[in-house]
C-alpha cells in the first residue's frame, strides 16, 4: 500500500492526473508492453516452456508448434524460451547501464551547473570528449578492456551514457539554480548539497523519468547489438543479440527463429520508447490542454 | 563573434587532445598487446625475438614517449603504419573508408528526403488519427534492430528477386549499378532508425514554429497555407532539425559498424574490428580519431552557421 502511496504522490508532484493520463494512450500502451515483457523476465524459471538450454537435436530448426510456441533453433531449443530468458539479460544490462549513466551522468550534470565556472567547463568538456565517440564503438573497446560478460556490458553501456545524461540535466539544472527560490533558500543559509537535494533534484524527476524510459529503450538496442557482434552476452546465456546472429546462419533454412529473435528485441525496446515518449507528452506543460 | 570563434576552437583542440588520449590508451589497455596475438602460440619462439619484435615496433618505449612519437607524426601528417602488414594506415584505411562513407552517405540523404515531408504532415495533422499512426511507426523505426532489419531484406529479397545481389560488394568504378545495387538494402537498414528519428525531431520543430506568433501573423495578413507552413514555419524548424542532423552522423557510423557486418561489406566498421582484435595500434588510434574527429568537426561547423545565422547565440 505504501508503494502505491508513494506512486500516487510522485504522481501528483508531477502534475499527472488520471486526466491528463487518459489524453495519452500512448503511455498505457507503451506501459503495458513494458510490464508483461518485465513479468516474463522476472519470471522467467516458471514461465518458461522448456529449458532454454536443453537441445533436441532431432527436433531442430521447426516452425511454430503446438509443442514450441515459436518454433525451434538450430540445436533444437526452444525458442520462445530462450526468447524470455534473452529478455531476462537485456532488461538486467540495459537496466543496470542506465542506472550508472544516471547516477554518474545526472551528478556531473547537476555539480556542473551549480557550481559553474571552471568546474563546468572541464566536467562538460570530458562529456563531449566521450560523447565524440561512436556509442557501438566505445563500448567495444571498454568490453575488449574489462572483457566480456554481462556486468562488463552493463558498465561499458553506462559509460557510453553517462554524457547523455549529463548534458540533459545540466540545461534544467542552470534554469533552476537561477530562480528566485532558490537565490531565496540560499539567503535563509541553505548549503549547495541542501539546495540539491531539496529543490533541484525534485524539478528534474520529469525530466529523469522520460530519458531513463528512453535510455532504457536504446540501451537494449546497443546491448543487442553488441551481442549480435559477439561480444556482449557469450554464450551459452540466452541473449536476445546473439540469438539473432546465430539464427542468421540459418535464414534461408529456416526463418522463424530470427524473426522472432529480432521481434523480441523491437517489441521491448518499442514500449520502452512509447512510454517515455507518450510520459514526455503528458508532463510537458506547453502541450497539456492544448490538444 | 571573434570571441566565441576562439572559445569554440579551444573547445574543439581540447575534445581532439581528449580523443587521441583515450584512442591511445584504449587500445594499449585490452589485455595482451601486438607482439602475443601477432606470435600466438607458436612455443618456438624466445624472449630474445620477443624483445627484438618489441623494439622494432617501438613498443618497449614508455606509454608517454609513444604517446608523443604518434602525436609528433600526427602534425608531420604520418598516421604510422600499420604493425601487421607494414603498410602506412592511411592506405589501409583508404581502401576501406569509401564503402562506409557511400553507405552512411546514402543512408543519410534518404533519411533527410523522406523525414521532413514526414515531419511536417504529423506537425501539421497533429492529434489526428494519421499523426497517431505515423508516430507509432517512427517509434517501431527508432526501435527496430538495424541488424535484424537487414537480415529479414536480405531474406525477403531472397524470397521475392533470388538473382538480386543482396550482399557483397562491387566498387563503384567496377560497375556503378552492381555498386548501387548491393548498397540498395544495406542502405534502408542503416537509414531506417535515422529517418524515424529526424522525422520526430522535424514534428516537433515543426510544432514549436507553427504556435509561434508570426504564424499567426503570417495567417491573419492572408498568406497562404502554403507558403505559411513550407515557408514560414519550415524554415524556422530547421534550427533543431539541423542540430539532430550532426547528431546522427555519429549514429550513422555506430551502425555502420553493425550493417557492415550484415551485408558483408568491407568498410571502415569491420576494419576496425579486426584491427582491435588484432591489437593493431596505430590502425586503431588513426581510424578512432578520423571517425571521431569529422564527427566533432562537423558539429562544430554546424554551431559556427547557427552564430553566423542567429547572433543571440554568439552572444551567449
Amino acid at each position: 500500500m505504501s508503494a502505491l502511496a508513494s506512486v500516487s504522490r510522485l504522481g501528483a508532484r508531477l502534475g499527472l492526473n488520471a486526466r491528463t493520463l487518459r489524453r495519452q494512450p500512448m503511455v498505457w500502451v507503451g506501459g503495458g508492453l513494458m510490464l508483461v515483457q518485465v513479468l516474463l523476465a522476472l519470471g522467467a524459471p516458471v514461465l518458461a516452456p522448456y529449458d532454454p538450454l536443453a537441445q533436441d537435436i532431432l527436433a531442430r530448426l521447426q516452425g511454430p508448434s503446438g509443442a514450441h510456441w515459436l518454433g525451434t533453433d538450430q540445436f533444437g531449443r526452444d525458442v520462445l524460451s530462450r526468447i524470455i530468458y534473452g529478455y531476462r539479460s537485456s532488461l538486467a544490462i540495459a537496466a543496470s547501464a542506465v542506472a550508472i549513466a544516471l547516477v554518474i551522468g545526472g551528478f556531473l550534470g547537476v555539480i556542473a551547473a551549480v557550481k559553474g565556472g571552471w568546474i563546468d567547463r572541464i566536467v562538460m568538456r570530458l562529456m563531449d570528449i566521450l560523447f565524440a565517440f561512436p556509442i557501438i564503438l566505445l563500448a567495444i573497446g571498454i568490453i575488449a578492456i574489462l572483457g566480456p560478460g554481462p556486468v562488463t556490458t552493463s558498465v561499458a553501456i553506462g559509460v557510453v551514457y553517462i554524457p547523455i545524461f549529463a548534458r540533459l540535466l545540466r540545461g534544467p539544472t542552470l534554469v533552476i539554480a537561477a530562480s528566485e527560490y532558490v537565490a531565496g533558500a540560499r539567503a535563509i543559509g541553505a548549503g549547495t548539497s541542501r539546495i540539491i537535494v531539496s529543490h533541484i533534484l525534485p524539478n528534474l524527476i520529469s525530466v529523469i523519468l522520460v530519458q531513463a524510459s528512453l535510455s532504457l529503450s536504446t540501451a537494449i538496442l546497443v546491448e543487442a547489438s553488441l551481442s549480435f557482434l559477439g561480444i556482449g552476452t557469450q554464450p551459452p546465456d540466452p541473449s536476445l543479440g546473439r540469438m539473432l546472429a546465430e539464427a542468421r546462419g540459418y535464414l534461408l533454412l529456416s526463418p522463424w527463429d530470427s524473426i522472432f529473435s529480432g521481434a523480441a528485441i523491437l517489441l521491448v525496446s518499442f514500449g520502452f520508447n512509447l512510454f517515455g515518449d507518450g510520459l514526455r507528452d503528458a508532463l510537458d506543460p506547453r502541450l497539456r490542454g492544448s490538444d | 563573434m571573434a570571441r566565441y570563434l576562439a572559445i569554440r576552437l579551444s573547445d574543439l583542440a581540447i575534445v581532439l587532445f581528449g580523443v587521441s588520449v583515450i584512442a591511445f590508451l584504449m587500445i594499449r589497455l585490452i589485455p595482451g598487446d601486438a607482439v602475443e596475438i601477432m606470435l600466438g602460440a607458436n612455443a618456438e619462439v624466445t624472449d630474445e625475438q620477443i624483445a627484438l619484435l618489441r623494439t622494432r615496433l617501438g613498443l618497449d618505449e614508455p606509454a608517454i614517449s609513444q604517446y608523443f612519437a604518434w602525436i609528433g607524426d600526427l602534425f608531420r601528417g604520418d598516421l604510422g603504419t600499420s604493425l601487421w602488414t607494414g603498410v602506412p594506415v592511411t592506405q589501409e584505411i583508404g581502401g576501406r573508408i569509401w564503402v562506409t562513407l557511400e553507405l552512411s552517405l546514402l543512408a543519410l540523404l534518404l533519411s533527410v528526403v523522406l523525414a521532413v515531408p514526414a515531419g511536417c504532415a504529423m506537425a501539421y495533422f497533429r492529434s489526428s488519427a494519421a499523426d497517431y499512426v505515423i508516430r507509432v511507426i517512427t517509434i517501431a523505426g527508432v526501435t527496430v534492430p538495424n541488424f535484424w532489419l537487414g537480415a529479414l531484406l536480405i531474406f525477403l529479397f531472397f524470397a521475392l528477386f533470388p538473382s538480386f545481389p543482396s550482399v557483397g560488394w562491387v566498387d563503384f568504378s567496377v560497375d556503378p549499378l552492381g555498386n548501387l545495387a548491393r548498397l540498395l538494402l544495406p542502405t534502408i537498414a542503416l537509414a531506417v532508425p535515422v529517418l524515424a528519428t529526424l522525422s520526430r525531431i522535424a514534428r516537433s520543430a515543426m510544432l514549436d514554429s507553427l504556435g509561434q506568433d508570426y504564424i499567426r501573423t503570417a495567417r491573419s495578413k492572408g498568406v497562404s497555407e502554403r507558403a505559411v507552413v513550407f515557408k514560414h514555419a519550415l524554415r524556422n524548424a530547421l534550427i533543431p532539425f539541423v542540430t539532430a542532423l550532426g547528431i546522427s552522423a555519429g549514429y550513422l557510423f555506430g551502425g555502420a559498424i553493425v550493417v557492415e557486418q550484415v551485408f558483408a561489406l568491407p568498410g571502415l566498421g569491420r576494419l576496425m574490428i579486426g584491427a582491435i582484435a588484432e591489437r593493431n595500434y596505430p590502425l586503431v588510434q588513426a581510424s578512432i580519431l578520423l571517425v571521431t574527429a569529422t564527427f566533432v568537426f562537423i558539429n562544430f561547423l554546424i554551431d559556427l552557421a547557427y552564430a553566423a545565422l542567429d547572433p543571440r547565440i554568439s552572444l551567449r
